[in-house]
């Protein structure tokens, strides 16, 4: 068995006294990728914003082990440190803050923290010239304020740019599809596609099944109303997107055989 | 949120950095004023018989007035009485003669603030005629500049040597009657700088100026006076800072800009003065009235400012844009903490035709701290195609903090044009998260928005003034979150 990247135990988790997720076991290994799928409020970004350490969420049970320390006490930035990484589904602007100057910021703050020397300007403009070059990205971006007026798709590519450059353990990316068009889709799924490593592992967040077209994961759960109700490999993303999320609702699940939320069970 | 609270504690709880008090003798005025006050400022500075009545009659008109209570400012009353007018440093001679003669003890006052006198002007280039409580100390690079025609010195001793050029310009940009604080000024002015550009001629270097308000209960006004001739160019910065103390010190300067043709004046400030404690205890009253003449055609006037001290400010540095085609830039950043106050903004008065004005306005609140921008655009029947772009933006940090906007437009020629621009944002938890999230810490976070936030602003400031406001921004706002 591959080493554990993470594992959640029994996370329930309220926003504002109600409960958001009832009970989410998941578990993910070294060099995995896990899509998680599900309707609109069942709770997929809340679980990407507790592994990120968001604030406004109450746990009120449950545990979240990352390489095998307890991640829930742990303030955002120190788990940014430690390799999660969270590409989000609304990437935020900074007006006036440089794009590479944040970058760099983020990345030396990050080697810092590990013991790692500080990169200088000349040596972290290298590295961000080679990871442009593997994801195809033109170095436009760079000179603009983060996130700034970019378009929804340049938005994303900024956002898998950072995770190229921060090299995460962990990286979760939510709906990080939605708002693309087919021709940014398939720039982003590349650019995943490009940092996957049998290392790192990710989490992919997504309503719809047509990111997975171009990445493939190794296991697709079900989120629906707080718990994961379905688990299986890359065809279950498949069948939601035939037969819609309603055919959950009405009990299809059973028809899966997932025994509720193993992970690991494939179908 | 908690962590919220906390970091805002922590902000709150800082302590200002500068806070300490020079122990040297003054020789100061006992508190009050009437008449024998101004006569005595007057006589002591040996001052000529016109400038005398000229104060005798700045303080006659000022008897007449009442202080301003349109500002969106919550003051208690000033007791004027309980204020010494004057108060000058007292070395064993007179007045040092050069830096070597300077009392070390003030030189020390500088070196803690930042302000290493020698080395500063060596290694920057810049002139600098530094301010202590109310009389000018050390000037230095006179030479270099008096190759170029430039005059650059205290008040005082513009007066002493050259006052055809004081008496022709004083008071020509904001009369004694202007408002009650500069008619205040007017009577009681201490000292300050006097510039002069000649015709044709670009100033070599920064000019600039520190102050600092230093003895207890002792009231600071002062007065400067900037010409440029036609064709010629002026950078002039103001830098502040000064010692902690528990009663609230009033400040009141005038500042007087004069651009003839095709003339540049450049003023940029950097205000840093002790804006109170957490409580809102002490902080001085900054009651000042700036104001540019382009009095040329093709004229240009650039205020730039970032005012982070002070627990009043009052300020509206402005531009007449009496000449055709000439232009008025205003910049700003303003940043209240704690239980600051600032109503500050710009008049642009477009007289001429084609004239043009900018205005950027950055407002930044934090803790209890409150924020007005106040502006008035006013295009005359004359100012024949007239353009205005105004913007002005407000930053929340916190949830205790407020921002206001008053802008004012006045339109009375058909062809002119102003825009105006106007966000508040709240230091987002969106962003906070985000940066936190790429492993930055909250306080990098925090100054690296705000710096960002303000970059219209800073980028006008000259380099190494840019670099200092930026530091000072940072100090103001370690551990600020909202």
């Amino acid at each position: 068995m591959k080493p554990k990247m993470l594992e959640i135990k029994n996370l329930h988790v309220n926003v504002g006294g109600k409960p958001i997720l009832k009970g989410v076991n998941l578990t993910v290994g070294a060099g995995e990728m896990h899509a998680i799928m599900g309707p609109n409020g069942a709770g997929k970004s809340t679980l990407g914003h507790i592994i990120a350490g968001r604030d406004g969420y109450e746990v009120t049970a449950g545990e979240v082990i990352y390489q095998g320390e307890n991640l829930l006490p742990m303030p955002p930035e120190e788990r940014a440190c430690r390799g999660v990484f969270l590409a989000f589904q609304y990437p935020v602007e900074i007006p006036g803050v440089n794009n590479t100057y944040f970058l760099r910021a983020a990345l030396n703050a990050q080697r810092k923290y590990r013991g790692a020397p500080e990169l200088d300007s000349m040596e972290f403009l290298g590295l961000v010239r080679e990871k442009l070059e593997v994801l195809h990205i033109d170095d436009s971006l760079l000179h603009r304020a983060v996130n700034e007026g970019f378009s929804g798709g340049e938005k994303k590519r900024n956002e898998i740019f950072q995770m190229a450059v921060l090299e995460p353990s962990l990286a979760i990316l939510d709906e990080t599809d939605s708002g693309l068009d087919i021709d940014a889709l398939r720039l982003v799924a590349d650019g995943v596609n490009q940092l996957r490593d049998p290392l790192k592992s990710m989490i992919v967040i997504t309503h719809y099944q047509r990111l997975l077209d171009h990445i493939v994961p190794d296991v697709v759960h079900v989120l629906a109303d707080g718990v994961i109700v379905a688990s299986g490999g890359a065809e279950l993303a498949v069948k939601l997107e035939e037969q819609g999320y309603t055919w959950l609702e009405q009990g299809g699940i059973k028809a899966v055989d997932t025994h509720g939320t193993s992970s690991q069970t494939l179908q | 949120m908690a962590g919220e609270a906390n970091t805002i504690d922590q902000f709150v709880s800082r302590k200002y950095r500068h806070g300490f008090v020079t122990d040297i003798e003054s020789d100061t005025v006992p508190p009050g004023l009437n008449e024998d006050v101004v006569r005595w400022i007057s006589a002591r500075k040996e001052e000529p018989q016109w400038l005398l009545k000229w104060r005798l009659k700045a303080y006659r008109q000022w008897l007449k007035m009442a202080p301003p209570n349109w500002a969106n400012l919550n003051i208690d009353p000033i007791d004027l009485q309980a204020i010494s007018y004057f108060s000058a440093p007292k070395s064993d001679k007179d007045r040092p003669q050069s830096l070597d003669d300077v009392d070390p003890k003030l030189l020390e006052t500088y070196e803690k603030l930042g302000v290493p006198l020698h080395e500063r002007a060596r290694l920057a280039g810049v002139a600098v005629d530094a301010v202590f409580d109310s009389v000018s100390i050390g000037t230095t690079f006179k030479e270099e500049l008096k190759k170029a025609g430039v005059i650059f010195c205290s008040f005082s001793e513009a007066v002493r040597d050259h006052p055809e050029l004081v008496r022709q310009y004083l008071g020509s940009v904001v009369p004694t009657l202007d408002n009650y604080f500069a008619a205040l000024n007017s009577a009681v002015f201490s000292d300050g700088s006097f510039v002069f550009v000649p015709k044709g001629v670009r100033c070599p270097m920064e000019l600039s100026t520190y102050f600092r308000i230093n003895a207890a209960e002792t009231g600071q006004f002062e007065r400067t006076l900037i010409i440029a001739e036609d064709s010629s160019y002026v950078s002039y910065l103001e830098g502040c800072t000064a010692p902690m103390r528990d009663e609230n010190q009033l400040h009141a300067a005038v500042v007087e800009l004069v651009a003839l043709d095709d003339a540049q004046i450049k003023y940029s400030t950097v205000q840093n003065w002790y804006p109170g404690d957490e409580n809102g205890i002490g902080g001085i009253y900054n009651f000042v009235t700036k104001r540019g003449d382009c009095r040329g055609d093709r004229s240009k006037i650039s205020w730039t400012q970032v005012e982070t001290g002070s627990a009043i400010t009052w300020k509206y540095p402005s531009c007449v844009l009496r000449g055709d085609d000439s232009t008025g830039e205003f910049y700003s950043v303003a940043l209240t903490n704690n239980y600051q106050q600032a109503d500050t903004g710009t008049k642009m008065i477009h007289l001429g035709r084609n004239t043009r004005s900018k205005i950027i306005s950055k407002g930044i609140s934090a803790g209890h701290g409150q924020n007005s921008y106040r502006g008035l655009v006013k295009m005359a029947r004359k100012a024949e195609n007239a353009r205005n772009y105004t913007q002005c933006d407000s930053m929340l940090i916190g949830k205790h903090c407020g921002a206001h906007t008053f802008p004012y437009i006045e339109v009375s020629n058909p062809s002119a044009k102003v825009e105006h621009e106007a966000t508040t944002s709240r230091i987002g938890e969106d962003q906070l998260f985000y940066c936190l999230q790429r492993g930055i810490s909250e306080e990098d976070a925090v100054s690296m928005i705000v710096d960002g936030f303000c970059k219209q602003v800073f980028r006008e400031l000259p380099m190494e003034f840019a670099v200092e406001a930026k530091a000072l921004l940072e100090v103001s706002l370690e551990g600020a979150v909202g």
